[in-house]
């Protein structure tokens, strides 16, 4: 299986936020197909280092799928090609020799460039610091089934949290709509009786943050679920718009 | 006002308006065909909704949703194109569970604008209008041959049908999912409610304008 393939990548630089940004075309030989895609622009850089250049720059971290660092737009997909995965999830057997593979960065208001591939994601810290959390009220701790929760429940409220904040589906959005990272955040505490308490307040605050910061309104395309790395599912927005219509209804 | 300074309560104001007018398209769909079965009960209902009050009040509800609706989708637009950004990708694909039509929105409302208001020329300007302004119409009939028997008016209408049923196939289940009224299982069922709904109402709109069309012309387009 261990063929090599050679490629060409179309690669977006932009020196500064300030700057104009354009493409600039690489050319990769012999670049073995178990190589992930990350490790390919590691060789990349490798080569623009020996030559005196500058190398790309590109978010990354724990690269196995679970921090939500990596990002890339690759062949007009944000994560690439590949579906229920992140990029540094994504292999080079995905790809053929002769291909040429246009990289580029989350396009979104609200994610500026800040160089070459990487965006400025702060704007997901705000929204979750208007209320992504639980405050608790710390006493004595109660019995751990005092409080009974359905299977389905638990299941739906750990899906939703299984969203790393990535903004893949604020990439994917022709709005550039954050409400399925909105919608997973909320949705993850709206489900469980923990969450419950500070509900209201929380959907309010979390979306007033969003609108505030630029983000596009949702047209539900479903884009954004079509190409979110961890399935976060379409049913949350509608639990999201629930959840924020029934609370400003009982204002 | 959480309805115009929050992006869901600017769409529940498009899901309302929206809904509202595929109610409203429904029942047009309906009364035209009663033309099908006869001309005479078509023309009473046309008399019914003249000039009377509640037709004229009937009349400026619509109007209002048919205006809320546009208003809200050009803003909508502007906001949305203003978070997208300046810059656009390189290379763009739509993923394979993403309909056209959802993407295309503005440009269907935009086309079933004209159509409209081509229609509204057509019959409006010359039925409910003049009979506001106190002069004699005639009945409805007659202005469905002085519509249909022009050549150029079928294939405008079944256009105007074709972007109608692209724009309610998604602003339908759309609409629902963004009242909240949507779950796993809801998310599918009102899209195949939508893709129904849309479907019945453009069968009974083409079948009426190729009626109309053969009826008129003298050419038996359609063997009813």
């Amino acid at each position: 299986m261990d063929t090599n393939i050679s490629f060409k990548l179309k690669v977006w630089r932009q020196a500064n936020a300030h700057d104009e940004g354009r493409f600039e075309t690489y050319e990769m030989n012999d670049i073995p197909t178990d190589t992930s895609f990350l490790e390919m622009l590691d060789i990349l850089n490798e080569q623009l280092i020996e030559k005196g250049q500058e190398p790309v720059t590109f978010d990354h971290d724990c690269r196995e799928g679970i921090c939500g660092m990596c990002s890339l737009y690759v062949n007009g997909h944000p994560h690439g090609p590949a579906t229920g995965a992140t990029t540094c999830q994504l292999y080079m057997r995905r790809f053929h020799d002769g291909d040429t593979i246009t990289v580029e960065p989350w396009r979104s208001a609200a994610f500026p460039v800040i160089k070459d591939l990487m965006v400025n994601r702060n704007a997901f810290d705000q929204i979750q610091q208007a209320g992504g959390y639980v405050s608790f009220q710390t006493g004595g701790a109660q019995d751990a089934n005092a409080i009974p929760i359905s299977k389905e429940a638990a299941d739906e409220a750990m899906d939703s949290a299984t969203c790393i904040g990535c903004g893949a589906c604020v990439a994917a959005c022709k709005n550039g709509s954050a409400m399925l990272f909105l919608s997973a955040k909320v949705s993850q505490f709206a489900l469980l009786p923990q969450g419950r308490a500070e509900a209201k307040r929380r959907v309010k605050a979390m979306l007033a943050k969003m609108d505030e910061l630029g983000f596009g309104n949702c047209t539900n395309t479903g884009a954004c679920a079509a190409e979110c790395p961890k399935n976060i599912k379409l049913s949350n927005i509608a639990r999201l718009n629930r959840e924020f219509i029934c609370a400003k209804c009982k204002d | 006002m959480w309805l115009t300074n929050s992006s869901v309560g600017r769409k529940v104001v498009m899901s309302v308006t929206g809904l509202f007018l595929v109610l409203f398209v429904t029942f047009h769909a309906l009364m035209n065909a009663v033309a099908l079965i006869s001309f005479e009960a078509y023309d009473k209902i046309c008399e019914f909704l003249g000039a009377n009050w509640y037709a004229v009040a009937g009349t400026l509800v619509l109007a209002a949703g048919f205006a809320i609706h546009i208003i809200f989708a050009f803003w909508l637009t502007f906001q949305n194109r203003k978070a997208r950004g300046n810059n656009r990708y390189a290379v763009n694909s739509r993923p394979k569970n993403v309909e056209w039509a959802s993407q295309n929105m503005l440009v269907l409302g935009i086309i079933v604008c004209c159509f409209m208001i081509l229609h509204l020329v057509q019959f409006w300007a010359e039925m409910q209008l003049p009979e506001l302004m106190g002069e004699h119409v005639q009945n409805g009939t007659f202005y469905l041959k002085a519509t249909f028997s022009q050549w150029w008016v079928l294939p405008i209408y079944l256009i105007g049908f074709a972007a109608l049923w692209f724009h309610i196939s998604h602003g339908f289940w759309s609409a629902f999912q963004t009242l909240g009224t949507a779950n796993d299982k809801w998310i599918e069922r009102w899209q195949r409610i939508s893709k129904w709904w849309a479907s019945i109402v453009f069968i009974l709109f083409a079948v009426e304008a190729l009626y109309f069309t053969g009826y008129f012309t003298g050419k038996c387009v359609i063997a009813l």
